[in-house]
């Protein structure tokens, strides 16, 4: 078991023509995902290396069956192509784009909100089932079918936390990148939640960062539901208040978001958190060792 | 990106929002001519720079004779105003805001931003005008009002009335404040903002409701759709090696340590200054140099990084997933033949081509000490510069 994707997931793939889509629907698909067609308007009819493309991603629905899409359109794009893909009652909305306008994510979110689709991202390296399905661009060989999910909001802070599971030989269940802008489709809570239904999934690393309040959240909601241990991390101990550290999302502003409080509501929910970032693998190891 | 107070209030203005008449000047005499120019008989002249807290500064002053306003600019102009929020060198003020004076009765507080919790536009309002609204929230948290606007409906004439009566607005008061809010909004969406503050929104004497201050931040990631409030960015007001890094799309913020810091991704880079710092020492700056950097970006970052006086030795984090080790290795390479590298280098490479990428490094005749892991490189450049 794994959630959301897995060995069945037929996906799409819209701006499969661009640079980053070529890379890597070429990529994933050299992994094992199942790649059934691409999006790029004007060019329906014509294939990327056998994949099909389509004008609109309802025909693309239509034609190839797909339940997941993944979104490697501009910016100026991204929100346009991820309510198309809603609209077509795509199960799976993958958004992985950088710097997508955060009021277009308000409209996205307001639209996205009572349809049947599931939103991820933007501004994420996507999702993967190891040894079964990746969409997104992180590099599929160091992760290791296995039990442990990961949900994170930073893309190479994620592929660290996964290397250093798998170098220890610990597997995942699932990773998710929920993304680092201020609005996404996909919480911590969102995805915790389908990480305590998930059978196989024995323990979980959650990795959040400054800014908002998503991880106190998260914390309490550890605290009265999740059945499994949970090691977290917090990026940005360091970080100064009032500026943008890359991310959108990952800012103290107005004295909240700090990493101080986030550590101090996962630690009073009696999450470990892992004060070292070259940590978490060892963390999540001792503490699967004590819940034997 | 932020703008000035009366860069906000032109914007404003334009969408209707109500904002007391006012002219910038940049030299003494300007100062004076613009005091002229209004034909009040007094205003306020104020200095013009991205922080708060200018009043309690001394940055802020009520004039009523051309010559009083010309020597208040003269005091201003060219020198550091130094406020809680600036830091102890303060912003050198280059312009100042002469404005129309008015009579106030009331000041509240009135603010628009992205709400990430509920993932919409939210107004936040206060009787507690012209106090930090921070403050308030954390002291008297019932004397702020919340109001969340829907993107399909935008402001709802029961919602402004709902915010007005908290504010304790009363007859032809709410009637301006529902247009005042409505028009606010628009400017908001329509601009891409990601912060408006209104502290204080005041009630005149004579019964009108008006923004007497006005802060306006924006979405860095719209401000391609706006290329005209792009043009309103200071870079006076920012750091001139941010400026440099935002040319090669580089991801920099400048900190106090001695530690150069360049990682790709963003977590991966908060999470590299943490470990510095773990192990009793301070960085120097975030560095993100991105998933797909180019030698010329990471030459470009190399270059920045060794440019701060206070370096005194660079750890690379690179975890490669997009980013390939081996072109890392050659901007490094390519870089440290345009600058002299006299400080340490600590590199930490893994992922995509890292076997590629350590040769290229062990070939170049570069000294390179190399960290196995996070927690080796972040022990060792500490241990190099002998903290």
């Amino acid at each position: 078991m794994s959630i959301l994707v897995d060995k069945n997931t037929r996906v799409l793939t819209q701006g499969i023509t661009g640079a980053v889509g070529q890379l890597h629907t070429r990529a994933c698909k050299a992994y094992g995902t199942n790649m059934v067609g691409g999006v790029v308007p004007g060019k329906g009819g014509t294939d990327f290396e056998g994949i099909p493309i389509f004008d609109t991603v309802e025909q693309a629905r239509k034609a190839t069956g797909c339940n997941a899409t993944v979104i490697y359109v501009p910016p100026a794009f991204a929100a346009d192509a991820m309510l198309e893909a809603v609209a077509a009652g795509i199960e799976l909305v993958i958004c992985i784009t950088e710097g997508v306008p955060v009021l277009d994510m308000v409209k996205v979110k307001a639209y996205t909100a009572g349809s049947k689709s599931r939103l991820i991202g933007p501004n994420c390296p996507g999702i993967i089932t190891p040894g079964e399905c990746k969409i997104g661009i992180m590099p599929g060989y160091i992760h290791q079918p296995g039990d442990i999910g990961v949900v994170s909001r930073s893309g190479t802070l994620t592929y660290e936390a996964v290397y250093q599971l798998t170098q220890l030989g610990i597997g995942q269940s699932s990773c998710i990148g929920i993304g680092g802008d201020p609005i996404v489709g996909t919480g911590h809570i969102d995805a915790l939640k389908l990480f305590n239904e998930d059978p196989r999934t024995r323990g979980v690393i959650m990795i959040g960062e400054i800014g908002g309040t998503a991880e106190e959240e998260a914390a309490e909601y550890i605290k009265q539901n999740f059945k499994k241990p949970v090691v977290a991390f917090i990026a940005g101990q360091t970080a100064p208040k009032g500026r943008r550290m890359g991310h959108a999302g990952a800012i103290i502003s107005g004295g909240r978001g700090t990493a101080a409080d986030k550590i101090a509501a996962l630690k009073a929910a009696g999450i470990t958190v892992a004060m070292s970032p070259a940590d978490l693998g060892s963390t999540m190891k001792s503490v699967l060792e004590g819940n034997k | 990106m932020n703008i000035h107070e009366y860069q906000a209030k032109q914007i404003l203005g334009r969408f209707g929002v109500p904002v007391p008449k006012g002219q910038f000047a940049t030299t003494p005499d300007e100062a004076a001519a613009a005091f002229t120019a209004l034909g009040q008989p007094k205003a306020v002249v104020k200095a013009q720079i991205h922080a708060g807290g200018r009043g309690k500064a001394g940055g802020v002053k009520l004039h009523t004779i051309p010559s009083e306003v010309r020597d208040f600019a003269a005091k201003l102009l060219g020198k550091p105003l130094v406020t809680h929020q600036t830091g102890p060198e303060g912003r050198i003020v280059r312009r100042v805001y002469i404005e129309e004076a008015s009579d106030v009765a009331r000041e509240l507080y009135l603010g628009m931003l992205v709400d990430r919790k509920v993932g919409t536009v939210s107004v936040i309002a206060s009787t507690e005008g012209g106090m930090d609204i921070e403050e308030v929230a954390a002291k008297t948290p019932e004397k702020l009002f919340t109001e969340s606007i829907d993107p399909l409906l935008g402001v709802a004439g029961f919602q402004a009335r709902k915010i007005a009566f908290a504010l304790g607005l009363k007859d032809k008061q709410v009637g301006q404040f529902a247009t005042l809010l409505t028009a606010l909004y628009r400017a908001f969406v329509e601009t891409d903002a990601s912060l408006i503050e209104i502290n204080p929104l005041v009630v005149t004497k004579d019964n009108r409701v008006i923004c007497l201050d006005a802060k306006m931040s924006f979405d860095d990631n719209a401000l391609f759709r706006h290329p005209d409030i792009r043009e309103l960015r200071d870079a006076n007001e920012e750091d001139p090696a941010e400026t440099e890094a935002a040319k090669y799309d580089l991801s920099y913020v400048h900190l106090d340590g001695n530690i150069g810091c360049m990682v790709n991704g963003a977590g991966l880079a908060m999470a590299t200054m943490d470990i510095v710092k773990l192990y009793g020492a301070e960085p120097a700056n975030f560095l993100d140099v991105g998933g797909g950097a180019s030698t010329e970006k990471v030459a470009a970052a190399f270059r920045i990084l060794l440019a701060d006086q206070r370096v005194k030795g660079v750890l690379i984090n690179i975890f490669g997933g997009i980013m390939r080790c081996d072109v890392l290795a050659q901007g490094v390479v390519e870089a440290a033949k345009q600058v002299k590298l006299n400080v340490p280098l600590v590199v930490r490479m893994e992922g995509t081509n890292v076997v590629e990428g350590k040769k290229i490094l062990a070939d170049s005749g570069i000294k390179v000490i190399t960290g196995n892991d996070m927690a080796d490189a972040a022990k060792r450049i500490v241990e190099a510069i002998g903290a």
